[in-house]
């Protein structure tokens, strides 16, 4: 029996949470599991807090489902995962930053989201916790701090400098800070500092309306929105006992693998922009454009936003629609085939790709990194598959693999994934269920919480939501970005600086979705 | 790839019809541009986009301005790499509070004359980000703001239209 599983084993879950069991542990128990992920013997799916208590998700290979594992945070401090299992790390940066509580022993001490221009320290914590700016304690939470002003660790060699990139980058991309430290041209280190598109998530997600909550966790990356919609809404559901139509479902499905396509296609060809190889750009651009103009044909808008809802879907689908996706994946399908022949055929694009910005499988499996940056160093986790959900429950399709965890083995996962993407469809859109679209959310007073995996074209996003009197109390979302930005930190090691584009590409983190 | 080459030359061009100056656009820069002294030097515009706390939808749908059925350049509209080099900063997303300061040293890096575009429901005003700690609120909270291309995403037609309109209004004739 798996470490994790032995401690769980004599404990009784909480029947608040639903579908996964929840328990209420020690602190010792807390230190255990910590220990145990530190040794490999599971995988860290979120961590997270709320006044005066931190939770965790944790699967293990021999647990029947995930588990929560909940610990009152005794004087405002819990004893840090971090310094068994480094990917709790930034989350633990972050849960200070946001509720006040200490992680007692954590390695890392600086703040990670708070760059010091809020009004006040730890936003999340009550009132008698929070420290407006001009009352803050032992140095944290000083007033107006210069936001360029971080302590980036110290890296010591001969001959090496130092090159500052971002917070606004050159391209039409979202912002972030990247500290190169490279001798020449090989990069010897890089760090991230992330955070500057946080928007409080989390405090907007407390003591509001489903819809409401809705369209905001919709929010927390624009590119994966179904995804999120769909992650937030089977939680909603699960804690509400909700029965969704077979039709609902499927369209959710439908409107998943239509942002999966439109996203992989269009990364492939930015991929190859970056490589200088724009005739692939101009063509996955256009491939791209046409899957986005049949998603608003069907759905009323291009990214298919707030389509999916708790209880199912808002739109139905025409059999117009329904001829036109049919029409538009034939086309697509048979341009994106051109455009992977050419990829394929061509020494001086895969010159730039193979063997560049290398993760191992160590690094993915140590951060349970999910999407095409595991499956592409060989992680064969994919949530439809493994933590399976309608409609892809019992449905049988690929979950393509890659070992070699350079640029190149991205590319092909995303490549197959569309191939497997549009076989899904094409089964749906044959035999679309008939019935209702939505289930009636019923009024429940009860607490009441709820817990969801979905499968984002990035990787697996995670919702847990606490619901009580028809609102949504309390909710976390955690995006796969979460566990990958810090790989593309190893990726990049040994690499020329400009290659840095092409690997950050091919991981195509969010920086909304990890900044919330 | 020589097939690719091929089909790609015979083929016609993907590109739609230009479409015309947007009314509500025309409204709004009558009124804003009316103080301003700054007359661009020709007829092409320099656009930096800065997101300065976006969500990555309205970066999905600015990003479409650039592919070939938009194709954005013919109008002599540029994406460039650097403020330096914009007339005008195209900027989205609620302001954050960590991007308030890098956006105001973007802005003053883009040499005069300049124009601010407020892009998507966030930039225009606050979007569902309204009432966050986090959030400064709609891009004239800290910019002086010429024209407002509202939607959540905005439609690269909408985002076309609108920026067609700004380089009418401004350009020497
Ligand atoms: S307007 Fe909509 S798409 Fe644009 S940043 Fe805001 S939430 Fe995202």
């Amino acid at each position: 029996m798996s470490a994790i599983a032995a401690l769980l084993a004599p404990l009784q879950p909480l029947a608040v949470l639903r579908p996964w069991p929840r328990y209420e542990v020690d602190a010792a128990t807390w230190e255990a599991i910590g220990r145990a992920l530190g040794a490999g013997d599971g995988a860290l799916m979120a961590l997270w807090a709320e006044p005066g208590t931190v939770h965790l998700a944790v699967r293990a290979a021999d647990l029947r489902n995930p588990a929560v594992v909940s610990l009152a945070a005794a004087n405002n401090a819990f004893p840090s995962i971090g310094q068994y299992h480094p990917p709790a790390l930034r989350p633990e940066r972050a849960i200070r930053d946001l509720t006040g509580l200490t992680p007692i022993g954590i390695p890392d001490d600086r703040p990670w989201l708070d760059h010091g221009a809020w009004d006040a320290a730890a936003p999340l914590a009550p009132p008698s916790l929070t420290l407006p700016r001009e009352r803050g304690r032992d140095g944290r939470g000083q007033s107006a701090r210069d936001p360029a002003d971080y302590a980036f660790l110290p890296v010591h060699g001969h001959g090496l400098h130092q090159i500052p990139v971002g917070p606004v980058h050159a391209g039409i991309i979202e912002p972030g800070h990247f500290r190169f430290t490279a001798n020449g041209e090989t990069v010897a280190r890089l760090e991230q500092r992330l955070g500057y598109v946080h928007k409080g998530i989390e405090s907007l997600l407390i003591g509001v309306g489903f819809d409401h909550a809705g369209r905001v966790v919709a929010r927390a990356s624009g590119d994966e929105t179904v995804a999120l919609s769909i992650a937030y809404a089977r939680a909603v559901e699960a804690a509400l006992g909700i029965d969704v139509p077979l039709r609902a479902h499927v369209l959710r499905g439908v409107m998943a693998e239509l942002e999966r396509i439109a996203n992989h296609v269009g990364d492939v060809g930015a991929i190859c922009n970056d490589a200088a190889f724009a005739l692939l750009h101009a063509h996955c651009g256009l491939i791209r454009e046409r899957v986005l103009a049949a998603c608003d044909a069907a759905f009323g808008h291009r990214l298919m936003m707030d389509r999916v809802v708790p209880g199912g879907v808002t739109h139905d689908l025409t059999n117009d629609a329904r001829e036109l996706l049919f029409a538009m994946l034939d086309d697509a399908l048979a341009r994106f085939a051109d455009v992977v022949r050419v990829y394929d055929e061509t020494p001086s694009l895969q010159d730039r790709t193979c063997l560049t910005g290398i993760v191992s499988n160590e690094l993915v499996t140590q951060w349970a990194a999910g999407g095409f940056v595991g499956r592409g160093s060989g992680r064969a986790f994919d949530a439809r598959r493994d933590l399976a959900y309608v409609p892809y429950f019992g449905m049988d399709f690929a979950v393509p693999t890659f070992a070699a965890g350079d640029v190149n083995a991205r590319v092909w996962v995303r490549i197959r994934e569309v191939e497997e993407s549009a076989r899904l469809l094409r089964h749906w859109l044959w035999s679309t269920a008939e019935g209702p679209l939505r289930a009636e959310v019923p009024a429940i007073d009860a607490v009441r919480e709820g817990v969801a995996v979905a499968e984002a074209f990035r990787g697996d996003v995670f919702v847990w939501v606490r619901l009580a009197a028809g609102r949504v109390e309390r909710a976390h979302v955690r995006d796969a970005s979460v566990f990958q930005w810090p790989l593309l930190e190893a990726a990049i090691e040994g690499n020329i600086v400009a290659d840095f584009p092409l690997c950050n590409k091919s991981f195509n983190c969010s920086y909304s979705g990890h900044d919330q | 790839m020589r097939t690719l080459l091929l089909k790609s030359l015979f083929s016609g061009p993907a590109t739609t019809a230009a479409p015309g100056l947007g009314a509500d656009a025309l409204e709004e820069l009558g009124r804003t541009l009316q103080a301003r002294a700054g007359k661009l030097f020709g007829r092409s515009l320099s656009i930096r986009e800065v997101d300065a706390g976006s969500c990555n939808g309205c970066e999905l749908e600015i990003h479409a301005l650039n592919n070939p059925v938009y194709d954005v350049e013919r109008f002599g509209l540029r994406f460039v790499a650097s403020p330096r080099h914009a007339d005008v900063l195209l900027v989205t997303g609620p302001v954050t509070r960590n991007m308030r300061v890098a956006l105001e040293r973007t802005y003053a890096a883009a040499p005069e004359p300049k124009w601010v575009v407020a892009v998507g429901d966030c930039g225009c005003g606050c979007g569902v980000f309204e009432g966050s700690y986090a959030v400064i609120g709609g891009v004239d909270k800290v910019l002086p703001v010429d024209l407002h291309i509202p939607g959540c995403p905005p439609r690269p037609a909408a985002l076309l239209q609108g920026l067609i309109t700004l380089l009418d209004r401004v350009a020497t004739r």
